[in-house]
């Protein structure tokens, strides 16, 4: 008792073909009574609303309260601007040392055994489990004034901690795991077999990766980049501890939004949520979009962040 | 308990072309062993379900006895129904398992506890688990599993036990021990019980009787024996065990390849084409020159020589349009890819497609 | 045993170490030098600071509100799990694209939004203090965010498990007489037992760790709703690094203990169902 269908669903004014999973036909004896299911469908959607989706709304509501003039020119404050470029800067150094990473650590684990393999997986996985203000703690104690290297970077007159190398290391430690996580369990299913084919044609090591390899993870690779991305320009807990706050020099956009908040400047804290609000909406529609045309493979991932 | 289908119609999707019940009047004996036999798609495990109340039926009734089942539930029909992949309870023990149509029960009519154990200990017995009742699902092979579910069926004293693919899914030699076993069961416990499956041998072996359907309807309903001996369409023919089709010609009251008449008798005087079934070991090759009728004989071009068991096969294509044909031609019989041979037809099944007007 | 198994791809030595290096270089030798220097504090040391009566009552808040948020989100969770795999509904794929937001959404975003939600003049606040309730700036307000944060966890980790489920299950224990509500808790429920028992303890590590949220709604009361994380940053901006470093020590002992007791249920749960 199951079907296949294909449906179509116009996704963003554009039309995406949706791979539904199969679903049984569910008969009367697998389910419940309408009254039952009209009341968990309505508790359901009563929560998410109350707790998801009303934050979410509060956002954009509390950003444009004021009007469009307000909004823009909360943004265009110079102070905001030099966290919104933190914000980018940080990510740009973020996002591709952790792909690299997670390419790397992927093609080990996924395509090799070796003994010791899923110990590996969970050290990856341990900054999920790390709260980021003791993420931020670690950093402070290795680069702080008083830390391991204190001394010699004060006499070599390197700044690390309340500076920009301290915010992005304390992201790179909170966004660690997240390509790596997303391509793993992708490149593990895949197996060698398309590489070896690959190989015994005469294609370099290199090559295979670049044109076996890369082409069959894009989507999850892809999709690993964006959460990654989010994440980075997001994290807000371990940047805090190591940033030192200093306006216009170590704020990134998520501690900028805490100034304004605490400076009572609700509407331009606002403002600045609302563009990493949008970020957020773009990922998880992306997400929505990329699962959709790649389907299962992107799920097991992605649970745990 | 009887088994009474009568008239059952199903249509899943009103926009497809035919049913996938198609007016089903089946007549199930009480204490018979009946299986449904048919290629995937023929609406087999369909049928089986609608009698559980599994599945609604769109037309038709069910009875059990002389009770018209077809407004009961499916909690209230107590039928013992075995799955496909036994749809086991993982979180429960084997004893839990067995006893779970038991404790389910409201109060009135549960069994006291020490009731419930002793059945389900009983029953373990009967399905040859003793001392296994504290497992779990996931700690037995393939075959304890299903004979775990049909224990589990049975604790609920069932008035028909009914089993959709029950060895569907094990290897070929536990599929042979649990089919002794099961018939061996059956007769001790004498449930009428009727079971779904694709395999021919299966059925033929184990069952009293054999339904073949095919595309929403019943074809034949007999013995093994009828089944395989005289099949009533050409589906069944075609169906079970291995035959070859050939395309010929009734007229004058006789079957004719091209013009060459057979001997093989017709049981209908109706003219016109069709397709006759003929079984491998049906067909000799006769001495060349001679033919029974006086005339020359049919004559095959052998395409092509195996190896089959004790046996050889070969493949012949017949003069014109009749088609293709497969034989037994032992191993001492020379022959080789390309001679003609004339060919001796021993028995065959004649099916009329189009009547002359 | 061979270190690798034979293979003819190339480039195992390169990336196994340089995912070494990297991992070391940005996890393992701080982590480590974070274990070292509260192991310098001695076991002595280390209970004198966790058993301050300031301390231990952020520990006691962190742990608690997240325990509770957890519980919260077992149970609604489950249900929206359970709708968002079995039904059809207009708006289903909305809703459930909606249920990863707290994933995506930065934490302060989260915070700040929520505050203004909750705070007496707010949308769901306002009603609430007519009411005589208070949620923000309350360890009631610590609760609310710690839901939020932790809902996707037991979403995202029971909804796979219920998709996956046989219905051939359910309609056998239809046949055996269960109405459909036995069925739902004799039968369905316990076999969501370990799904639900890893997103419970996933919700709770992460609400144990938090923080951008939780502080813009939780008031920051010292012994009242001052959270463990928030209570760290306030010793580091005292330059108080061996009280900061043993709470984290904590927090991280805490982090791997419920990191095994998952491990645990799902190799419990593979052992006897045959599955995570």
């Amino acid at each position: 008792m199951s079907e296949t269908s294909i449906e179509w669903v116009p996704e963003a004014g554009f039309v995406v073909p949706q791979k539904q999973r199969v679903r049984r036909i569910r008969t009367a004896v697998t389910t419940e009574g309408p009254v039952l299911r009209a009341s968990l469908i309505g508790i359901a959607i009563t929560f998410l609303a109350l707790f998801l989706l009303l934050p979410l709304i509060v956002v954009f509501y509390e950003a444009f309260n004021h009007g469009l003039g307000a909004y823009f020119s909360a943004l265009t404050e110079p102070d905001t601007r030099a966290a919104i470029g933190l914000t980018l800067l940080v990510s740009a150094f973020v996002v591709p040392l952790n792909v690299v990473f997670g390419l790397a650590a992927a093609w080990a684990i996924a395509k090799f055994q070796f003994p010791g393999k899923s110990f590996l997986i969970t050290l990856i996985d341990l900054p999920f489990s790390v709260s980021p203000v003791v993420a931020g703690l670690i950093y402070v104690l290795m680069f702080g004034s008083n830390g391991l290297l204190g001394e010699w970077l004060q006499a070599h007159d390197i700044k690390v901690i309340f500076a920009v190398p301290g915010v992005v290391l304390a992201t790179i430690f909170v966004t660690f795991p997240f390509v790596a996580r997303e391509i793993i369990p992708l490149m593990e299913t895949q197996g060698t077999v398309e590489e070896e084919a690959a190989l015994t044609l005469g294609a370099s090591g290199f090559s295979t990766f670049l044109r076996i390899t890369l082409p069959n993870i894009k989507w999850a690779l892809l999709y690993g980049v964006l959460l990654c991305n989010a994440r980075a320009m997001g994290e807000f807990g371990a940047v805090s501890v190591v940033s030192g706050h200093i306006r216009g020099l170590t704020d990134t956009m998520p501690l900028h939004i805490e100034i304004l908040y605490n400076e009572y400047n609700i509407t331009a804290a606002f403002s600045v949520a609302s563009v990493l609000a949008l970020l957020a909406l773009v990922t998880l529609v992306a997400k929505t979009v990329l699962e959709g045309v790649w389907g299962e493979e992107l799920a097991g991932g992605s649970r745990r962040h | 308990m009887q088994i009474r289908v009568v008239d059952i119609v199903k249509q899943f999707d009103p926009r497809a072309k035919g049913p996938v019940l198609d007016q089903i009047n089946l007549n199930v004996v009480g204490g018979e062993l009946l299986a449904l036999l048919g290629p995937s798609g023929s609406g087999k495990t369909t049928l089986l379900r609608i009698i559980a109340g599994l599945d609604q039926p769109t037309g038709g009734k069910v009875f059990f006895g002389e009770e018209d089942a077809s407004g009961l539930r499916v909690q209230e029909r107590r039928v013992g129904f075995v799955f496909q992949n036994y749809a086991l309870f993982k979180h429960l023990t084997l004893e839990e398992n067995i006893a779970f149509g038991l404790t389910v029960r409201d109060r009135a009519t549960r069994p006291p506890k020490a009731e419930i154990r002793r059945r389900a200990l009983e029953l373990l017995d009967l399905v040859q688990l003793s001392g296994l009742g504290k497992r779990y699902p996931a700690q037995l092979s393939g075959g304890q599993r299903q004979r775990v579910a049909l224990a589990r069926a049975l604790a609920v004293e069932p008035r028909v036990l009914l089993l959709d693919e029950p060895f569907g899914a094990l290897d070929a030699k536990v599929r042979r021990d649990l089919r002794l076993w099961l018939r061996e069961l059956h007769d001790r416990t004498g449930h009428t019980t009727l079971f779904v499956t694709h395999d021919q041998d299966e059925a033929l072996e184990l069952a009293d009787r054999v339904a073949v359907l095919s595309q929403g309807r019943i074809e034949q309903i007999g013995s093994p024996d009828e089944i395989y001996d005289h099949p009533a369409t050409a589906f069944v023919h075609g169906f079970i065990g291995e035959s070859s089709a050939l395309r010929v010609n009734a007229r004058e009251g006789r079957l004719f390849i091209g013009d060459r008449p057979l001997s093989i008798p017709l049981r209908e005087e109706r003219p016109g084409w069709g397709r006759l079934f003929i079984r491998p070991q049906d067909v000799v090759i006769g001495e060349k020159g001679l033919s029974e009728t006086g005339r020359p004989p049919i004559e095959a071009e052998v395409l092509s020589l195996w190896r089959s068991g004790p046996t050889r096969r070969a493949e012949l294509a017949l003069a014109g349009e009749a088609g293709r044909i497969e034989i037994d031609a032992p191993v001492a019989t020379p022959l080789t890819p390309g001679e003609k041979v004339p060919l001796h037809f021993k028995r065959g099944t004649f099916y009329l497609e189009t009547p002359a007007a | 045993m061979s270190f690798r198994r034979p293979s003819i791809l190339p480039g195992f030595g390169l990336t196994l170490g340089y995912t070494l290096v990297y991992l070391t270089a940005i996890v393992l030798l701080p982590v480590a030098l974070l274990i070292l220097r509260s192991s310098s504090l001695g076991l002595d040391g280390l209970w004198a600071i966790a058993t301050e009566p300031r301390v231990l009552a952020a520990l006691r808040i962190s742990f608690g509100m997240s325990l509770a948020a957890a519980g919260i989100n077992v149970v609604f969770g489950a249900i929206i799990a359970w709708v968002l795999a079995r039904y059809e509904f207009p708006g289903r794929r909305l809703l459930d694209a909606v249920v990863d937001l707290p994933f995506a959404l930065p934490t302060a975003v989260a915070g700040i939004a929520l505050a203004s939600l909750y705070a007496p003049s707010g949308w769901i606040g306002g009603p609430l203090s007519t009411l005589g309730w208070r949620i923000a700036y309350t360890p009631l307000g610590i609760g609310v965010a710690l839901i939020f944060i932790g809902l996707p966890f037991i979403v995202r980790t029971v909804q796979p498990v219920i998709e996956e489920l046989d219905a051939d299950v359910e309609e056998a224990s239809a046949t055996l007489g269960a109405t459909r509500a036995q069925t739902l808790l004799r039968v369905i429920l316990p076999s969501l037992v370990p799904a639900l028992l890893t997103g419970f303890a996933l919700a709770f590590a992460r609400g144990v760790g938090e923080y951008g949220s939780v502080i813009f709604l939780a008031g920051n009361l010292p012994y009242v709703s001052e959270i463990a994380p928030l209570l760290i940053v306030v010793k580091l901006e005292q330059f108080d690094y061996a009280s900061a470093t043993a709470i984290a020590t904590l927090m991280l002992i805490v982090s791997f203990f419920i990191l095994l007791v998952i491990n645990l249920i799902q190799s419990w749960s593979r052992r006897r169902f045959g599955y995570v």
